[in-house]
């Protein structure tokens, strides 16, 4: 009896893993047995046209990449400095590291229409409609939706990630040498700049692929912000409005006015985006493999 | 005793939080003397080394009470600038750790951080001569280029004696510098110790009595918290005075 039981469970948990890898297969299986029908090198390199029903995604796949790149140059820096904040200056038993790390990790879990909600209110209405008054003279310049207040917006988002990567590299630099080097006689800020920094490069990549392709994959905190449906040209100033590829998932799926039509384009833009953030995300694991392993030596 | 004192330290009470560590210690370390410290784990020997250069200072809620002085000035005044301070009393870690850069840059690092030099062919000079003080240049010459972590264990060690060299300290704190190296990496070491006692003050921090006995003109042997006893090397091994360094020494306990 007790075996049978014993038995059973082996059989129950190797059925939900089973059905887990079954779905994951379906989702995986769907989007590529429709998705690389339409995939093609104009798919890639042209604008959308008639009404969406053909040509590609290249406007979305160029704002998407702007936005993260504009969002890394933000993103990462702040979260390495508050990482060396975290890592290397603060009293660990502190109240004020204990509230500031909890903090972080709360926005970590903040829904993320939210800070689509807030980068609407904080960025373009707070910021940019105080700078347009202040310095242009009241003429709606950065008072609107833009992609520099989209990235700013996914910035935030995404700091969190940096900051716990990078503060977990730091933390991993042997103590020993940061001993040694201020036994050599050098400051606190000189041994985290020439020996713990350069100990914490993969990390920072780490933190920054996983931004990257945290960024890539979120629409919700463009909606407001600055993402457009449909725009005939690529965003050339920090104002423009511009098209991001979930964005433009979201627009295919349910604003088209022919859904079935536009349904071929619809897998094949789901596809792009998978096969991006998938390669993004295996880049991070590789380098932190190689991390873990130097670390370890 | 004609050397002239370097370190004095006078009713020492060190404190990790509410433990305390060190009770009234009490030392004077000669100029140009290989002091040993002996003692069993946990004695406060180390807390005691890591003190003569702050090193203590990282450890939250460590604190330190009495004097610490360098050349009669004391190290834990106000005024005292601990940079400068580390930079004079430089120190060698038990496991050895090089940076994971060069042979080179591990032995110009230390120049580089004080900002001794900028001139390239003055610090190939001062690598050279540091490498050599540590007995390694000969291994090293030809690959001053590879990382440090391509040597044996022995040799990182020397590695890190001349990194610590290449800022001409004054002294020279030593936490167990041999003990995780093969017998004939730890008699290059002692030798060099014997070497470097022409120039430096060593304080150093040993489990190997023999080791204590070969190396040093004067010990110290602790024992939980206290300095138990102090004397010239030869008298401590051979007529302790204390009961407690007769038991450890011949090696009753500990």
């Amino acid at each position: 009896m007790r075996k049978a039981i014993d038995r059973s469970v082996v059989i129950l948990c190797g059925a939900a893993t089973v059905l887990i890898l079954l779905m994951l297969v379906i989702i995986l299986g769907n989007i590529i047995a429709h998705g690389t029908a339409r995939l093609s090198w104009e798919f890639l390199t042209q604008p959308p046209a008639q009404g969406m029903t053909a040509g590609g995604i290249f406007p979305a796949i160029y704002g998407t990449v702007l936005l993260v790149i504009l969002m890394s140059i933000v993103a990462v820096p702040f979260g390495v400095i508050v990482a060396i904040y975290f890592a290397e200056y603060a009293k660990r038993e502190s109240r004020f590291y204990r509230w500031t790390r909890m903090a972080v990790n709360n926005l970590a879990g903040v829904p993320s229409i939210v800070f689509g909600l807030f980068g609407l209110g904080f960025f373009v209405h707070g910021i940019g409609q105080a700078l347009d008054k202040g310095l242009y003279g009241g003429k709606l310049l950065l008072g609107q939706p833009s992609i520099l207040w989209a990235s700013m917006t996914m910035a935030v988002l995404t700091l969190p990630v940096v900051i716990i990567t990078v503060e977990e590299t730091m933390r991993a630099v042997p103590r020993e040498y940061r001993e040694a080097s201020l036994a050599l006689g050098a400051t606190r800020l000189q041994t985290i700049l020439r020996v713990v920094l350069p100990q914490s490069w993969s990390g920072i990549l780490t933190g920054a692929i996983l931004a990257v392709s945290r960024g890539a994959g979120e629409v919700a905190p463009v909606l407001f912000t600055g993402a457009a449906y449909f725009l005939p040209r690529l965003p050339t100033r920090v104002n423009d409005q511009f098209m991001q590829l979930g964005n433009h998932i979201y627009v295919l799926a349910t604003q088209s006015p022919d859904v079935e039509a536009t349904k071929p384009l619809l897998y094949s833009t789901v596809l792009v985006l998978l096969v991006l953030t998938f390669l993004l995300n295996v880049t991070a694991m590789v380098i932190r493999k190689r991390m873990r392993s130097w670390a370890s030596r | 005793m004609g050397e002239p004192v370097k370190i004095d330290v006078s009713d020492m009470n060190f404190f990790y939080g509410n433990h305390k560590a060190l009770h009234g210690v009490n030392m004077k370390i000669r100029e140009n003397y290989v002091t040993a410290l002996i003692g069993p784990s946990g004695c406060g020997k180390s807390t005691f080394l890591r003190s003569l250069n702050r090193m203590n200072d990282l450890i939250p809620g460590a604190r330190l009470e009495g004097r610490v002085n360098l050349d009669g000035e004391n190290i834990y005044a106000s005024s005292t600038d601990v940079i400068q301070l580390r930079r004079r009393v430089g120190m060698i870690f038990q496991r050895s750790n090089p940076f994971p850069m060069s042979i080179y840059e591990n032995a110009a690092y230390g120049v580089r951080v004080n900002g001794l030099t900028r001139d390239r062919l003055k610090l190939d000079e001062i690598v050279e001569r540091t490498l050599r003080a540590a007995a390694l240049w000969d291994e090293v010459k030809d690959r001053l280029g590879k990382s440090a972590m391509s040597l044996s264990g022995g040799q990182q060690q020397r590695l890190c004696i001349a990194r610590a060299l290449a800022v001409q300290p004054e002294v020279l704190l030593m936490d167990e510098p041999a003990s995780a190296l093969d017998p004939i990496s730890t008699a290059k070491i002692e030798e060099l110790i014997y070497e470097l006692k022409q120039n430096y003050t060593i304080v150093i921090v040993t489990h190997n009595m023999q080791q204590a006995a070969r190396v040093s003109d004067e010990s110290g042997f602790f024992l939980t918290g206290r300095l138990v006893e102090f004397s010239e090397t030869k008298r401590l091994f051979t007529a302790p005075t204390n009961r407690e360094t007769e038991d450890y020494i011949t090696g009753r306990f500990g």
